[in-house]
């Protein structure tokens, strides 16, 4: 999350003060992420170098009292920020999908029991989530929409486990039925890089 | 007492080189209120265990009870007369009539039952109404949206004095808002002492069940706990 940016869109409504900020950042968000005021200041002392806000008075007093504005520089760099899709190329280093392959590799190891153990979690933490968006009113779109984000990418990670249990089934099926034992996986290095495995 | 409860069912198809078992000794019991979800691949026996829940299905060994009651202990009219009053039906595709308006729709289970057409028109109304589409009464199945159609669909489970509401994918062919507004309704049934039972591989809709159940190759083979409250989601880890 781009702290930078959130506080350049609250500006582009108006000067505001550094508390001010910080209460509505939390406030659109949801209350998710909360964030520090010293994160504030720092961000805003960045944002002011570079010349995309300015302070509204000569910069002698620090803290809540100074009020800052958004500069034209900064309405272009916050619209070129919201077209610019955040880098997807290269997939996360992602601890589950390591867990599920190391418990593939390891003998003595129910593959299938490990996924389970993984989908049951990530059920209870999406209910968890469903009752939040149940009890939350209708019209706090922003947070809803957060709940939505957090759902939609628990939601891709049980269908992820679901597949991989489904490819699983399958191949101890037919291994049960080929003469031959079924190969050791392998993951070539390339993609043990890609998905952040170390040797 | 619970208002659905398996002991030990199990269902086989078919007999020796070609027996499948559907489901494997399960064990499951819904209190009323409850709402349980039951998550399994294609094949795990998800949409046996409905049939059989609902008693439209008579399991190979072990059994089910509505109410308390073992449903194996009654008549054919008594377990036709329970499926009649007091167990509602959601499906993928809706089922409804195309000849039917919404309101008939909804009334047929009660008139089917020996209610008069008038009252059972009254009861069919309150029930659209509650579910926000009274103003759709009198509108055919395919004047309606798929949201609006599956709302019809509810009604029709939980209209009169049903309390026990069993959903095969209730929310499938939606789009995720509809499917959200379907969820929603089948949990307030449930919040108005209704015991809920649906079967999905979604875990979306899954997540709004009080209990999921896990399903695999016929077997409950693990259930979530009841979930901590939400708060522990918002304890805060500074932003970075």
């Amino acid at each position: 999350m781009s702290v930078r940016h959130a506080l350049l869109a609250l500006l582009s409504e108006g000067p505001k003060y550094g508390l001010q900020l910080r209460q509505e950042f939390e406030a659109r968000t949801g209350e998710v992420w909360p964030l520090n005021v010293g994160q504030v200041y720092t961000t805003l002392r960045r944002l002011e170098r570079d010349g995309l806000v300015e302070s509204d008075d000569d910069g002698t007093e620090e803290g809540p009292q100074r009020g800052f504005h958004i500069t034209p520089e900064g309405e272009a760099e916050l619209a070129t920020w919201l077209r610019t899709p955040p880098d997807m190329t290269s997939p996360p280093r992602d601890e589950l999908v390591i867990k599920v392959l190391v418990a593939l590799a390891l003998p003595g190891v129910d593959v299938r029991d490990v996924v389970q153990v993984h989908r049951r979690y990530v059920v209870e933490l999406m209910q968890q989530w469903t009752r939040l968006k149940e009890d939350a009113p209708e019209h706090d779109v922003g947070f809803l929409l957060v709940v939505d984000a957090e759902l939609f990418r628990l939601d891709s990670v049980i269908r992820w486990l679901d597949a991989a249990d489904g490819r699983l089934a399958r191949l101890a099926a037919d291994a049960k039925d080929a003469p031959e034992p079924a190969p050791a996986p392998s993951l070539s290095p390339r993609l043990r890089r890609r998905v952040g495995m170390r040797r | 007492m619970s208002a659905l409860e398996l002991r030990g069912v199990s269902k086989v198809y078919g007999d020796g080189p070609t027996e499948v078992h559907a489901l494997r000794n399960v064990d499951l019991s819904v209190e009323a209120g409850m709402l349980v979800a039951v998550m399994g691949p294609s094949g795990s026996g998800k949409s046996t265990l409905l049939t059989i829940a609902g008693s439209l299905e008579v399991p190979t060994s072990g059994e089910v009870l509505v109410d308390g009651v073992p449903v194996a202990n009654m008549s054919r009219n008594d377990r036709a007369r329970l499926r009649r009053r007091s167990i509602g039906y959601v499906f993928q595709d809706f089922n409804l009539l195309a000849g039917l308006t919404s309101v008939e729709n909804v009334a047929l289970p009660l008139e089917l039952d020996g209610v008069t057409a008038k009252k059972a028109r009254v009861a069919g109304m309150h029930a659209l109404e509650e579910l926000g589409i009274g103003d759709r009464a009198s509108h055919f199945p395919d004047e309606l949206s798929g949201g609006e159609r599956q709302r019809v669909a509810i009604a029709r489970a939980v209209v009169g004095d049903r309390h026990l509401l069993l959903a095969d994918e209730p929310s499938g062919a939606l789009d995720s808002v509809n499917a959200e507004a379907v969820i929603r309704l089948v949990r307030a049934a449930c919040q108005r002492g209704v015991a809920g039972v649906i079967v999905t591989h979604d875990a979306q809709l899954a997540s709004w069940a009080d209990r999921v159940v896990f399903l695999r190759d016929g077997r409950i083979v693990d259930q979530t706990m009841p979930p901590p409250g939400p708060e522990s989601l918002l304890s805060p880890g500074a932003t970075s």
